[in-house]
C-alpha cells in the first residue's frame, strides 16, 4: 500500500501493466519527456523507452484510429486524449469503427483499446478544457466508459479496463487528480468492470453518481445525516455497461432517487438512469426521481465556471424536496 | 513511354532581413519599398506587443490572470501579418496571437479579460472582421476557408487569412482546408507560425517532410518558407499572397519559420523537454532586436528615442491593465442568454432556477 493521489494511481497502474504485458504500448501528445500534461506518463519513457510510450503527431483522428489498428492487430494500446474535448476529432474512429470492429468482422477481430481523458471541470482552464459529455460514448452501442472517483478506484478499474477485450474509454476526473490522496493496493489490483459500488449505505434515499460528483453527493450525505435523513450513495463507477442491478435494488430499499451529474442536464445519463428506475422500481417509489446536474450550456470560462457544477446545497436540497414528498 | 516524370518541385525560402539586421536589397527591390515610417511603425509594434505578452505572464503570476499562451519570438509574423491585410479583410486566429489580435483592433484589456477567463474577451469590435480565438488545435482552418467561399461568391473584393501552428498541420482539418482551398481557388492565405514545437512535441514528430510550406504542393497551389522572424519578408510574401487572393488567383501557404521563446504556455515548463542552448541560439534571432539593428543603422533611432518609445508603450499597458481591473464582474446569466437567439422553455427554466440560486449564493458571499 502507498498513500497516491489520483494521477499517481493511474500513472502506477500504467508502469505496472507495461511492465507485465509486453505488448502494451502507450500512445499521445505529449505523454513522452513531458510525461503528460497531468504528470500521467511521468517516468515511463525514460523506463519502456521510445517505442512504448510514443509521442505522436497532434492529431486525435490519427491517434484512435491507429491505435484501433495496433489493437486489432494485437497490441494493447492505451491512448491518451489531452483533455476530453479534443477528443470530438476522434469521433468518427470510435463511434464508426472502435465500436464495431467486432461486430462488423463477425468476431474475428477485436478492439482491445483504451483511451484514457482527463474529464469534467473546475480547474480554471481554458475552453473545451472542462467538458462532461460522457453521454455521447455511453449512447455508442459498442463502447464501454469507466469514471473512477478515487485513486484507488482508478488503479482497479484501469488495469481491468486495459485487460478488457473490447474499447473502454476510461474518463479522468481532473478536479480530483490531486486533491484526495488514498492507501493504494501495491502490484495487482483489480476492479472488476461494470459493478457499481454503494460507498454508504441508507434507508432513506439513494444518491446515485459518479467521478467528482462522488465527492459533494457524500458531503452532502453525511450532513443529512445530521439531520436524521439516512442516503444511501452509490458510485457507478463503469457507466456502460451500467450496473443497474445495484440502482434498482438500492431505490427498492429506499424508494427515493437523487441522480447527480456535473454533465447538461438534457439526455445526460441522469436521464437513462431515471428511466430505468420508472421500467423496474416504479412501484417502489414514494417520490419522484430527482436530478441535480449542470445546465444546458457550454461550461463557462473560469470567472463563472464555479456555478455551472452541482453543489452539496444543490443536492441537499433535492434530498430535502424528496424526503418532504 | 512506360516511365516519365509528371510533377516535380522545389520550395523557396526567403529572407530579406538577415539576423544581423541587413536587408537583401535585391529581394526588397523586387517588391514594393518599404518606407521609413512603415519600418518604424512595424518596430514600434513590436515593442508594444512584446509588453502586453510580458504584463501577460506578470498578471498571470500574480494571480489577476489565468493560463496564458506568450507569443515572444513570433511577433515578426504578427505584425508582418496584421500590416498586410485591410481591414476589410476577415482573420481566423488560433490562440497564440496576442499580437495580432490587438493589431487588428482588439483593446489590450479585452485580452487580459479573455486570459482571465471571461467571455466578454472574445467579443470583436464594429468593424474588425475576425473570429475569436480558437482553442481546439487547428480546427478553425476550415472557416476561414468556408469565408473565402464566402466572398467569393459575393465577389466581394476581400482575402482571408487564417493562422496557426506546425503542430496544427497534423489535423486533418488542416488538410481538408487546404484542399477545399485549392478545389475552389478561393481567396485565403494559411500563415503557419511553425514555432517548431507543439507544447513538448519536436517539429521532426509532426512531420517527415522538410517543409511545412512544400504541403500546399500536394493540394495544387504555391506554398513559401520565410524566415518568421524576419517582419519584411513577412509582411512583404503576406502581402503578394493576400493581393494574389483578392485578385481571384487562389490560395497561398506560407510557413514562418521561428521558435516558441517561452513555456508553452503558463502551466507548462519547457525545461522538462528542451535545452537551454537550443533557446539561446533563438535569443540571439530575436525578431524584435534585428528590427531595432536595422532602424538603428539606417535611420536615426538614439537609445533616447528608444527609450521614449519603451515608457511610452509601458504607459498604455498599465494604462490597459487599470482597465482591465476596473472591468465590472460578468455576469455568470450569460451562459444562458448568449446560447441561443431565443431560450427554449426548457432552458428558460434553468434560467429562472439558476437566477434564484445565484441570489442565494450572492447573499451568502456578501455575509
Ligand atoms: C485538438 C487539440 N488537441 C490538443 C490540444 C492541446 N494543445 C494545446 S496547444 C497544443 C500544441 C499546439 O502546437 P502548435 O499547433 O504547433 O501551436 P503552438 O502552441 O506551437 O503555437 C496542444 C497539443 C488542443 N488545444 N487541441
Ligand atoms: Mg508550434
Amino acid at each position: 500500500m502507498s498513500k497516491l493521489s489520483l494521477i499517481q494511481a493511474v500513472n502506477q497502474a500504467l508502469y505496472h501493466e507495461m511492465d507485465r504485458d509486453p505488448d502494451m504500448i502507450l500512445l499521445g501528445e505529449d505523454i513522452g519527456l513531458d510525461g503528460g500534461v497531468f504528470r500521467a506518463t511521468d517516468g515511463l519513457i525514460q523506463k519502456f523507452g521510445e517505442d512504448r510510450v510514443v509521442d505522436t503527431p497532434l492529431s486525435e483522428s490519427g491517434i484512435v484510429g491507429t491505435a484501433i489498428g495496433l489493437a486489432a492487430y494485437g497490441l494493447r494500446p492505451v491512448a491518451e486524449i489531452q483533455f476530453m474535448g479534443f477528443l470530438y476529432g476522434a469521433m468518427e474512429q470510435l463511434i464508426s469503427h472502435a465500436a464495431r470492429i467486432r461486430s462488423r468482422s463477425r468476431g474475428r477481430y477485436t478492439c482491445p483499446l483504451v483511451v484514457r481523458t482527463p474529464y469534467g471541470g473546475g480547474i480554471h482552464a481554458p475552453e473545451l478544457h472542462s467538458e462532461s459529455t460522457e453521454a455521447f460514448f455511453i449512447h455508442t452501442p459498442g463502447l464501454k466508459v469507466v469514471v473512477p472517483s478515487t485513486p484507488a478506484e482508478a488503479k482497479g478499474l484501469l488495469l481491468s479496463a486495459i485487460r478488457d477485450p473490447d474499447p473502454v474509454i476510461f474518463l479522468e476526473p481532473s478536479k480530483i487528480y490531486r486533491a484526495i490522496k488514498e492507501e493504494v493496493p501495491d502490484g495487482e489490483h483489480l476492479i472488476p468492470l461494470g459493478e457499481a459500488r454503494v460507498v454508504a449505505e441508507g434507508e432513506d434515499v439513494s444518491l446515485i453518481t459518479w467521478g467528482a460528483m462522488l465527492h459533494p453527493s457524500l458531503e452532502a450525505a453525511g450532513k443529512m445525516a445530521e439531520k436524521g435523513v439516512r442516503a444511501e450513495v452509490i458510485d457507478l463507477r463503469t457507466l456502460s455497461p451500467m450496473d443497474t442491478g445495484t440502482i434498482i435494488q438500492s431505490v427498492k430499499k429506499t424508494g427515493r432517487a437523487v441522480i447527480i451529474h456535473e454533465a447538461a442536464r438534457t439526455c445526460g445519463l441522469g436521464a437513462e438512469i431515471a428511466a430505468v428506475i420508472c421500467e423496474k422500481a416504479l412501484l417502489s417509489l414514494e417520490a419522484p426521481v430527482l436530478r441535480v446536474t449542470g445546465y444546458d450550456t457550454p461550461v463557462p470560462l473560469p470567472k463563472t465556471e464555479k456555478y455551472y457544477f452541482p453543489d452539496c446545497d444543490q443536492i441537499i436540497e433535492a434530498v430535502e424536496e424528496v424526503v418532504q414528498f | 513511354m512506360p516511365k516519365k516524370t509528371l510533377q516535380e518541385f522545389s520550395v523557396e525560402s526567403i529572407q530579406i532581413l538577415d539576423e544581423n539586421g541587413k536587408i537583401d536589397t535585391t529581394l526588397l527591390s523586387q517588391t514594393d519599398q518599404i518606407s521609413e515610417k512603415t519600418l518604424k511603425s512595424f518596430y514600434e509594434s513590436m515593442v508594444l506587443i512584446r509588453a502586453i505578452d510580458e504584463k501577460a505572464l506578470n498578471l498571470q503570476r500574480t494571480g489577476r490572470m489565468g493560463t496564458y499562451a506568450s507569443i515572444q519570438g513570433q511577433e515578426a509574423i504578427q505584425v508582418g501579418c496584421a500590416a498586410a491585410l485591410q481591414p476589410s479583410d476577415w482573420c481566423f486566429p488560433a490562440f497564440r496571437a496576442t499580437g495580432l489580435s490587438v493589431l487588428r483592433g482588439t483593446p489590450i484589456k479585452v485580452i487580459y479579460q479573455y486570459w482571465s477567463g471571461d467571455e466578454r474577451g472574445s467579443e470583436m469590435q464594429d468593424g474588425q472582421h475576425d473570429f475569436p480565438i480558437s482553442i481546439p488545435v487547428g480546427t478553425h482552418i476550415p472557416h476561414a476557408v468556408g469565408a473565402a467561399w464566402g466572398a467569393k461568391y459575393k465577389k466581394d473584393p476581400i482575402a482571408v487569412l487564417t493562422t496557426f501552428g506546425d503542430g496544427a498541420t497534423s489535423k486533418g482539418d488542416f488538410h481538408e482546408g487546404m484542399n477545399f482551398a485549392g478545389v475552389f481557388k478561393l481567396p485565403v492565405v494559411f500563415v503557419c507560425q511553425n514555432n517548431q514545437w507543439a507544447i513538448s512535441v519536436p517539429f521532426s514528430r509532426q512531420t517527415a517532410a522538410k517543409t511545412i510550406a512544400q504541403k500546399a504542393i500536394a493540394y495544387g497551389f504555391e506554398g513559401i518558407q520565410v524566415d518568421g522572424n524576419d517582419v519584411l519578408g513577412i509582411y512583404t510574401v503576406t502581402k503578394n499572397a493576400l493581393e494574389k487572393a483578392r485578385r481571384g488567383e487562389g490560395p497561398t501557404l506560407i510557413e514562418c519559420l521561428t521558435y516558441r521563446l517561452n513555456d508553452h504556455t503558463t502551466a507548462d515548463d519547457a525545461s522538462r523537454y528542451r535545452t537551454e542552448e537550443e533557446v539561446a541560439i533563438w535569443q540571439k534571432k530575436d525578431p524584435v532586436l534585428r528590427l531595432k539593428t536595422l532602424i538603428e543603422k539606417e535611420y536615426e533611432w538614439s537609445e533616447s528615442v528608444d527609450e521614449a518609445l519603451h515608457a511610452e508603450v509601458d504607459r498604455r499597458v498599465a494604462e490597459a491593465v487599470d482597465a482591465f481591473e476596473a472591468i465590472e464582474p460578468l455576469n455568470p446569466l450569460g451562459m444562458f442568454d448568449m446560447l441561443f437567439e431565443t431560450l427554449s422553455p426548457e432552458l428558460h427554466d434553468q434560467r429562472k432556477k439558476f437566477t434564484q440560486r445565484l441570489g442565494k449564493l450572492n447573499k451568502e458571499e456578501s455575509k
